[in-house]
Order: C-alpha cells, then structure tokens, then sequence
C-alpha cells in the first residue's frame, strides 16, 4: 500500500498531537497580534493566548462562524497583505452572499499536499487519468482537485462540469481511470451514458470516483459502486478550510483529517460540549497551518461522528465518518429534526423508486406538511393503479420509519425531477412563519 | 406460446395529475398518425395512468418511451355486447360464473353495437368462459 508521506502520515499519535499543540499555539499567537478582527473576539471572551497550556485547551477559544466571513466582506479577516496572496477564490454563496477566501505560496502547498495525500490514500498515482469533473474557476473544487492530481504525477483531464455528452466521450477515449465530481452528477453522467448506449461499467476504464462537495449516503455509495463498477471514495472541504482538503482512503471508513493541517472537534450541537468518538454531532474544525485566512474554531454547519482509533490503512489520523447532513440544511417538521440526508438513505433501499427527489415543505392550517417527489422507475411501472399505490405506501412507510415523522409521497414521472451538477437543492420550504 | 388472436396490446402511460399531461400525450400519438379506438384514465391522487387501444401499439410505445414516459404493454380483451339493456349483466356474468375477476374495464358504444375492454385476472380462462358462455370476441387484427 503506497503512502504519499509517511512521516507525517503515520506518526505515533502522541507525537501528532504535540505537534497540533505547537501549531495551534504559534497560531493564537499569530492571530493575537494581527488579527483585529480575533483579537476583539478573544478579549470579548476573555482569553489570552497564555492560556493555552495544552491540546484541551483550545474549548476556551471562542468560535468563528460563516456569517463572520460574509460580515467581513471581501477580504477584512485575511491576515496577509495582498502583495502575499497568490490566489483568490470565492464561494458560490448558496447559503447567502459569496464569501471570499485567499491563499499565500504555502496555504496552495498545503491543499496540494493534503490532497495528494488523500489522491494516494485511495489507490491513486502515476499512471492514472484522473477527470476533473467540478467547476473550475471561482469554485475551489477543480482546482484544488487538478492541482492534487498532478502533484502525485496523475496526468489530469480538465472537463469542469457541463456538456456531459462529451465528457463520456472523453472518458472513453483518453482512459480516464478515476473522476473527481459530485455524486449526483456522476449519477447523471451514468445516465446519459446509458442513453448514448455507454456502460461506464463495460465501456470505460474507470475505476475510482473521488466524490463530495455535497452529502451523500453510504447506500448512494452502494448503488454507484455496482452499477458503475468503481471504487466510490468520499471527500470533504469547503473554501474556508482551503476547498476539497480530506478523502477517503481505500478501508472507505471515513475521510482522514491531517492532524498536521486541521483539529476536528465533534460538539453537541446544545449545548457545545464535546461528545465522545462515534457519536453524531456538530464538527468544529480549527486549521492549524492557514496563513493568509486562518480559520479557528470554525462551525462549519456540518454533522457528523469522529473516529480516533488507528486505522487498518496504517495512517494515525482521525476518520471524520460521512457528513450526514448540515446544522442549517435541518428542517424541523412538527418538532422533529429531518435532514434531507435521511430520506436519501430511505429512498436508496427501495428498488421501485430512482435516487432523484424533491422536498416541498408547506404548513397546512397549524401542521406543517412535508411532500418528498419521487420518480418511479421504467421496471417498476404497472399499469394497475393499486400496484403504484402500493409503491407510495411502501415509500411513505419506510420514510415514516427512518424520519418518525408522517410524510407525503408523490410519484412523478421518470426524468422529471431536476438533476443538479453543482451543489443538489433538493428542498422548498414554502412555510412562512 | 402462440399468441391468442383475441389477446390485445394495451397501451398503458404513467402520468402525473397536471394540466397539460393528457395533451402531451394525444400529441406524440397524432405526430405518429397513431388512431386511438378505445382509451380511458384512472387516476389516484397525485397521478394518474392513461389506457388505451391504438391502432399501432408499438410504435405508439417507442415515442412515448422516447419521450421518457414511462410506458407498458398490458393484455386486455375485448367483448361485443348487445347495445341494449343486460348487455353489460351478460358477460359480466359469464365471467362471474368462471370465477374471473375483472380488474378493470371500460367500454365504447360504436357503429357496430358496444364493446367492453377488460383487463381480468386470467386472460386465457376469460377468453374460453366467453367463448362458452355464448359471448364474442373480438380479435386483435380488428384493432391493430
């Protein structure tokens, strides 16, 4: 099994974690003395950096959040002058106004390295054709990907997403062995293939699909593995942590997050305490290296459980276990948390229905009323009005069971539902409150 | 298996229940010069299925499906019934007495008296229970 670098990649966990002490020590400092903006935060929470005496420490630090990039507009919480920057790039805002992130010579070298790290860590190298099927440009995900690839000697194919026809073309003919896209527009890829009468499967040479950018669900995973014939791997970053930053290795037990470059905590969302290794929370991630934008603390909004144990891989750092859903993409319906991530994994499991659905939240008198849109699949249409029934029946009862909430379904027409190759928004909340 | 001459292709069409679907549908068939003889809809809420006997079910059923319906073939028979009253009571009571359940029907009262569409549980058993109980059939080769 190759490792990219394995001096950082297996080092004893103790000695890991005095180097994260260190890291986050020099940061605090750093941030004390140049950043207005963390310097008042501190003093507001009375913290110094002299009282950071060890790892645990960093729970009296106090958080840093999405809208505090939004109220610092375009570049106010950067750190480095703009003479240091050497790349901007800028959210695609779907959560409100764009956020800008920049990037000094090292904070690219440390994104390269951890992707690199990651590239190998699932099966990648010299030698493969890796398609880099997310967005160029403002967006950090082709890029960041691009840049990865090639700095482990993979020669990479730039399609950026869109113009999906040529892009399995493209995948035919230059062999590409691996794809860097989101799941679902691998989802949409497979089925355009299908229409020109491609099996990714049969037809391709693909192997390995590194997929994030959005959440996904382990029986997503299932489905695309089998049907495609790859190797389906996880990825996770968002532009204020650099872009794409953590992946999967081949044990698919979560992504690894370089204990050298990043410190995870896992709160409950209530009341902020940590909670023990497995157990679903709220993930705080604090980067320990970023010098043009340094992000402390950060509440990322995503959900998820941490793995601390040493993996079969060999690599020491923590498994961050697939992100199952966001503090913000939360909806309450009568009191009950539902995550969109949810009725994915519910819809997985039912054969009858495609993978596509829409969620349409209204309130009907004092109730709030939730309606997932399902497409019924070609092989499962009958012409008997109570078989399709029975498929709405057995939808809304596993729903129900997965969701403990009582839920509509609609079946729509196959192809009907809009298929998404950015970021899926699969939800309409159309309660006015 | 020979194929029964009284078998008919049906054209079975998944529609959601919005305006405009119907008409989506009439059409593709029209684009095609496809002749609809018989046709009804069911619909449960939410969405709705469109039968119907065509004069060109296949081809009928490779532009729907092209069109990303979700499109099925389904047997029915046909029955010609006295255009007076007990015409329905006596084929439904043939079947009756054969212990065939009718799932579904639907009729048209024609040039040549009325005809029932039915689509039954056990297509072989209905057509020799009409067959002796006295009813006609219709073959397929009238339709298409």
């Amino acid at each position: 099994m190759r490792v990219w670098d394995p001096r950082i990649e297996q080092m004893p966990k103790s000695d890991l974690e005095r180097l994260q002490y260190r890291l986050l020590k020099t940061m605090v400092y750093r941030l004390y003395s140049f950043s207005p903006f963390y310097h008042r935060r501190m003093e507001e929470h009375n913290v110094h950096p002299d009282d950071i005496q060890n790892l645990e420490d960093i729970r009296k630090l106090p958080f840093m959040y999405k809208r505090d990039l939004r109220d610092n507009y375009p570049d106010k919480l950067f750190v480095s002058s703009q003479d240091d920057l050497v790349r901007y790039h800028v959210s695609s805002g779907t959560t409100g106004k764009p956020t800008v992130v920049g990037y000094t010579e090292r904070d690219l070298e440390n994104w390269t390295n951890s992707l690199a790290r990651g590239l190998v860590s699932c099966g990648l190298g010299r030698g493969d054709v890796i398609q880099v099927s997310y967005g160029y440009g403002l967006f950090t995900g082709g890029l960041g990907l691009h840049y990865g690839a090639e700095r482990i000697g993979a020669t990479v194919l730039p399609t950026s997403v869109g113009n999906t026809e040529r892009q399995i073309e493209l995948m035919q003919d230059l062999k590409a062995t691996a794809i860097a896209c989101t799941p679902s527009y691998l989802l949409h890829m497979g089925e355009v293939a299908e229409k020109m009468g491609v099996s990714i499967r049969d037809d391709t040479r693909l192997k390995v699909g590194i997929l994030g950018a959005e959440p996904w669900s382990e029986q997503m995973r299932q489905r695309i593995q089998d049907w495609l014939g790859i190797r389906a791997y996880d990825i996770y970053g968002t532009s204020e942590l650099s872009g794409p930053m953590f992946c999967e290795c081949t044990e698919q037990k979560g992504f690894h997050v370089w204990g050298d470059l990043a410190y995870v905590e896992i709160l409950d969302p209530e009341t902020l305490e940590p909670l023990p290794a497995g157990e679903r929370g709220e993930m705080v991630i604090t980067m320990l290296q970023k010098e043009a934008l340094p992000m402390i603390r950060y509440r990322i909004g995503d959900i998820s459980a941490l793995d601390d144990s040493i993996c079969a891989c060999g690599r020491t750092h923590p498994r961050v276990q697939r992100i199952t859903g966001r503090v913000d993409d939360m909806l309450i319906i009568r009191g009950i948390n539902v995550f969109p991530s949810q009725i994915e994994y519910a819809l997985m499991s039912i054969p009858e229905v495609g993978q596509h659905f829409q969620i349409i939240v209204d309130r009907k008198g004092a109730l709030d009323d939730m309606l997932v849109q399902v497409e019924v699949k070609k092989e499962a249409f009958s012409d008997k009005i109570t078989d399709l029934m029975g498929i709405r029946k057995k939808v809304e009862h596993k729903l129900r069971n997965i969701l403990n909430v009582a839920v509509n379904v609609e079946l729509v027409e196959p192809g009907s539902l809009p298929r998404f190759e950015g970021k899926a928004k699969r939800v309409t909340d159309r309660r006015k409150i | 298996m020979k194929q029964n001459k009284f078998v008919i292709k049906q054209i079975s069409v998944f529609s959601e229940n919005k305006p405009g679907r119907l008409a989506a549908i009439a059409r593709a068939l029209q684009e095609e010069e496809i002749n609809i003889l018989a046709f009804s809809i069911a619909e449960a809420d939410g969405f709705g299925v469109v039968r119907a006997l065509v004069d060109k079910p296949k081809k009928a059923h490779e532009k729907l499906g092209g069109l990303g319906f979700n499109v099925a073939f389904t047997d029915v028979i046909a029955v010609q019934m006295k255009d007076e009253p007990g015409g329905l009571y006596e084929t439904a009571r043939i079947l009756g007495e054969g212990k065939i359940n009718i799932e579904y029907a639907y009729a048209y009262s024609g040039k040549e008296g009325a005809v029932l569409i039915l689509r039954v549980d056990n297509v072989e058993a209905a057509i020799s229970a009409i067959q002796k109980g006295g009813g006609t059939l219709l073959e397929s080769s009238l339709f298409q």
